[in-house]
């Protein structure tokens, strides 16, 4: 499983870097929330993976580790946050400079 | 503490000129002298303890952890030192006053000579290095500002700039080189560092630290090849040259010499390195020097090429060769202050410093040539004059080395060369200034004798030069035995200072440079001639073309780098990323690691199947934008599925509430952008990116890989121990959110709060078009609020609320929390905004979302404020169990009302956010999406 969880995460992490690298945008933004995907998964693999382990404090139970959970799930909150910030960046960019070039003008100006 | 007040009392000094500035030049000039003639007599007082070999230290810690202490130090050298500087400081002052015209400044003149001189002070008091180095980089500043004191002046202001680029450069190099120095003698104070000498010297770094020592060194006194700066900064006003230029700020490099002569010296790097130089500098300094026309320029030559005999006796270091340089260091201040002093009354009474107009002078002003030829005759090392006297001691050390075998004659050549040189252009100053006709087209006509106290200074200079030139042993002995002494560390080897030592061949070759510069000045004009014919090396020109030159290779290569291109800084990052996690993970010998795999199980493969194909759809229709972002929410709901797999409900409960407001977001944000990207990157971009993208996937895929495999030690069990009994609460990783890590989440909140009230300023004012169909031409619906959608989301809203109530407080001890409610508020309500748009929704539900997040910050905040009644840390939580009457035991925990500030901050940024991007599609009534 941990090796097809790692080549999940890889074309995640591919997807969008590509994305993020393209030259409008919108498709960065997409790259971006791609990337906060993968970051995400990837923190929380760093507590390893466990399936059927109790996520409450019970008598006698396994547990997953909590803590890089406690992480992500801010990180995820943080992460839309940082979605909406850039998207509105963008959406102010167009209407200033008219354009959605990631340059603030199109290429070849 | 009489130390520090001769360093302070220059630097106190400061202000009394400029008080006195408006009260006449006198006044003025006697203001700037009380600090020095003060600092002067406490110096005289120490007099006799340093003749006797004592070295006085005084010691205040600064920054000890540095090494930095404000420890100073007075012995015979640095005795010497202060004497030269406060002496002939004095005189520059009074010479000053009759230099300087009514209309000039004097009060800021003087102003920045004291500067100068407690900084000069400084260096030579410092005991420790750092100290030292502050000060010497001070003598730069001030001597920048001495330079460009004329600065309506082209050439001052070029000149003042090229000699603190020059010195200042060799500053920092001194600097690592103490640094280097400190590291291997443990201190920075010289005690230590003069009695590890040997140490130093045995450290395999020692010759990066004498290098870069040396360079400070040079740079300072103008050895070739950093010599050039000096002719240019004799656009400064004379006074200024005859101080920095003659006694004190070019001898600062020779100082350090003297000074770390026992840590340095003794080893065949410092003999070639500074052997060679001062070799060097002194033969193109004497051959130069002749060729100047200008009065001050051939002093300045001149000067260089002393600097040069003083290096170079440094440099073949014998015990002997040190106590002559430190002798020669004397007699050349005096004689060379007051050569320039002379050159300034002729500058001053004639208008004109070209030696080929200034001739006769003689019959104009008789008492000054007299002054001027018997500094110049010091100067050529004249029998009966200071300068023999160091000059005869050169000759016979040069005679006495053994280290370059077979080329041995070298230097005692090159000393006779120089030695001729020497005597050629102080022949030149005496005869063409004074004699050789008549005066061709002077500026000021006819010259006359200066003021009476212009003089005073020069006939004091050359009085010292007659009388440590006749009586040695009865006035410079014990100054140069204390001194040397000092500098040597230790015993003095055996000299003598007698005028007469029989026929040998240092007097020998005295005659050779006697007779040899006769020979060459009579010769004169064929070599001007020949000079003239020479292409012109104007270095203040190649300087300025070199920092041309310096700053346009740094724009190419920034404009190659920073290109504008936002994509090519993020290729340029990315790859970079790539190449240091694979320098990291090199050395792993594989990537598997030892913990065993869980075997595949179907539904799991198929959920991050699903996750991959997805991932790729998005990336491969992202020119048709809807579409991609369908693929996207589909990428985030597995994401979601993942973490409930593996046992982590709360992340899949956030993770699902954001995917549906990241959505909704981004489907805003497509309204006003356009609907598909055409292609424009070329194929050799989209190769390199495909190449990043494929790179990082791999990376990620093998760090991931590799650190499941591997075997793991995790602090949670300390949260897992103590939730219970420490939070109150049964679900960790809430505990943890608002208890364990309470600060941070505290922090994140405010994150949040700031980045809605970001957006919210970013979106004011913003006018965007509006698109009245979509990419295919077709109009958008009428029905923009479908009857059936506002309806039912008019009764989902209770339900939704109550279910985010319900996730809220059960959140301490099951999955759920505040984080969680919050979203799912935030989805309830914007349902709302969907469905029946902002302006009804608004009407109905008058929230202020700025509040609302502000407040729930301040709840958390306060929280946290409110341990500290209790006396307990910050965010100190406490929990306790209360009965209710029908309702049974409910606990109770003050982490609660933290959690409700985090619930308000979500709910309050999220709609902040979507509610106003939302109000920006109807600006015009009736076109609203929302």
């Amino acid at each position: 499983m941990e090796a097809l969880f790692a080549a999940a995460l890889g074309i995640l992490t591919a997807s969008g870097v590509y994305l993020l690298l393209r030259a409008r945008t919108f498709p960065v933004v997409m790259g971006l929330t791609l990337i906060s995907y993968a970051v995400n998964l990837f923190l929380f693999a760093m507590g390893r993976l466990h399936t059927g382990v109790s996520s409450v404090i019970a008598e006698g139970a396994e547990y997953g580790d909590p803590l890089p959970q406690a992480l992500v799930l801010t990180a995820i909150v943080i992460g839309f946050a940082m979605t909406a910030f850039v998207v509105v960046l963008a959406l102010r960019s167009v209407g200033e400079m008219q354009t959605d070039h990631v340059d603030g003008q199109e290429p070849g100006r | 503490m009489a130390l520090a007040l001769i360093i302070a009392l220059p630097f106190f000094g400061v202000i009394f000129p400029l008080l006195t500035e408006r009260l006449g030049r006198s006044a003025c000039s006697v203001a700037a002298g009380i600090a020095p003639l003060a600092a002067l007599a406490i110096l005289l007082s120490k007099q006799s303890a340093v003749f006797a070999g004592e070295v006085l230290r005084v010691k205040l810690e600064w920054l000890p952890t540095l090494g930095l202490n404000l420890s100073l130090r007075l012995d015979g050298l640095g005795f010497l030192f202060a004497l030269l500087i406060l002496g002939i400081g004095l005189l520059v002052i009074l010479y000053a006053r009759y230099y300087l015209s009514k209309q000039e400044p004097m009060g800021r003149f003087y102003a920045f000579l004291l500067l100068f001189m407690g900084a000069m002070l400084g260096v030579v008091l410092s005991e420790n290095l750092l100290l030292m180095l502050m000060f010497w980089e001070l003598t730069s500043l001030s001597s920048f500002l001495l330079i460009g004191y004329w600065s309506a002046r082209s050439d001052a202001r070029k000149g003042a700039r090229m000699a603190l680029a020059v010195t200042g450069g060799g500053g920092l190099a001194l600097l690592a080189g103490i640094l280097l120095i400190g590291h291997i003698a443990g201190s920075f104070e010289l005690s230590r560092v003069l009695a590890s000498g040997y140490a130093i010297r045995a450290h395999e770094l020692y010759p990066l630290a004498l290098v870069l020592v040396l360079l400070g060194v040079f740079t300072k006194s103008a050895q070739f090849p950093f010599h050039f700066w000096l002719p240019h900064a004799m656009s400064a006003p004379t006074p200024v040259s005859a101080y920095l230029h003659s006694a004190t700020m070019v001898k600062a490099g020779v100082f350090l010499l003297a000074r770390l002569y026992p840590a340095l010296a003794g080893s065949e790097w410092w003999f070639y390195l500074v052997s060679i130089t001062g070799l060097v500098t002194l033969l193109v300094g004497a051959g130069m020097a002749l060729f100047q026309h200008d009065l001050k320029g051939l002093l300045a030559y001149s000067t260089i090429s002393h600097l040069g005999l003083i290096t170079l006796l440094f440099g073949v270091d014998t015990r002997l060769g040190a106590v002559a340089a430190v002798f020669h260091i004397i007699n050349h201040a005096t004689f060379k202050a007051s050569l320039f002093m002379a050159a300034g009354i002729i500058d001053h009474e004639t208008g004109s410093r070209d030696m080929r107009r200034i001739n006769g002078m003689w019959k104009y002003m008789p008492h000054t040539a007299m002054l001027a030829m018997v500094a110049a005759s010091a100067m050529a090392g004249v029998p009966l004059l200071n300068g023999f006297l160091s000059k005869e001691m050169f000759f016979s050390e040069t005679l006495n080395l053994h280290m370059l075998g077979s080329f041995n004659w070298v230097i005692p050549a090159g000393a006779t060369l120089g030695g001729v040189f020497s005597v050629a252009y102080s022949l030149r100053f005496i005869h063409d200034v004074f004699f050789n006709g008549e005066p061709i087209n002077l500026p000021k006509y006819p010259p006359h004798e200066p003021p009476r106290y212009m003089k005073v200074p020069v006939e004091v200079l050359v009085f010292l030069c007659l009388l440590v030139g006749i009586v040695p042993a009865y006035t410079v002995a014990p100054l140069l035995a204390a001194a040397a002494s000092a500098s040597l560390g230790g015993e003095l080897p055996v000299y003598s200072l007698a005028i007469w030592h029989g026929f040998n061949l240092p007097l020998f070759m005295s005659f050779i440079a006697l007779f040899g510069g006769v020979l060459i000045y009579s010769f004169r004009q064929p070599l001007f001639r020949w000079y003239a014919g020479l292409p012109s090396m104007d270095a203040s020109l190649l300087f300025e073309r070199g920092v041309v030159l310096l700053v346009e290779t740094c724009t190419a290569i920034t404009q190659r780098l920073e290109n504008g291109s936002l994509q090519r800084y993020l290729s340029l990052l990315l790859g970079a990323a790539l190449v240091v996690v694979t320098l990291g993970l090199g050395p792993l010998p594989e990537v598997t690691g030892a913990v065993a795999m869980t075997p595949i199980n179907g539904i799991g493969a198929l959920g991050l199947g699903i996750l991959a194909l997805a991932a790729l759809v998005t990336v491969v229709f992202h020119r048709q934008r809807l579409v991609s972002l369908l693929m996207l929410s589909v990428v985030g709901l597995m994401v979601a599925l993942v973490f409930a797999g593996y046992s982590a409900p709360d992340l899949a409960l956030t993770q699902l509430s954001v995917e549906v407001v990241t959505i909704i977001l981004l489907m805003l944000a497509l309204y006003f952008l356009p609907a598909q990207t055409h292609g424009e990157s070329s194929s050799i971009r989209g190769l390199r990116d495909f190449i990043l993208a494929i790179g990082s996937g791999v990376m990620v895929a093998m760090l991931v890989f590799a650190v499941l495999t591997r075997p793991y030690d995790s602090i949670s069990s300390f949260f897992l121990a103590n939730s219970l009994s420490g939070g109150g609460g049964h679900n960790v990783v809430n505990v943890i959110l608002v208890d364990f890590r309470g600060f941070d989440t505290l922090g994140e909140i405010s994150v949040l709060a700031i980045a809605g009230v970001g957006i919210y300023a970013m979106l004011d004012g913003l006018r965007l078009i509006q698109p009245r169909a979509d990419a295919q031409g077709r109009n958008w619906a009428r029905d923009r609020h479908p009857l059936i959608l506002a309806t039912l989301s008019r009764v989902l809203l209770p339900m939704a609320l109550l279910i985010s109530v319900f996730i809220f407080l059960r959140g301490h001890n099951q999955p759920g929390g505040g984080f969680i409610a919050g979203l799912i508020t935030a989805v309830a309500l914007i349902l709302q905004y969907v469905a029946s748009g902002v302006q009804w929704t608004q009407s109905r539900l008058p929230l202020n979302y700025h509040r609302m997040a502000g407040a729930g910050v301040m709840i958390a905040g306060l929280t946290g404020l409110g341990s500290w009644l209790f006396g307990k840390p910050f965010l100190t939580s406490t929990f306790g169990h209360v009965a209710i009457p029908l309702v049974g035991e409910v606990e109770l925990a003050s982490a609660m009302l933290f959690d409700l500030g985090v619930y308000l901050t979500v709910v309050g940024a999220t709609l902040l956010i979507l509610a106003n991007l939302g109000k920006l599609t109807q600006e015009k009534a009736g076109q609203e999406v929302l």
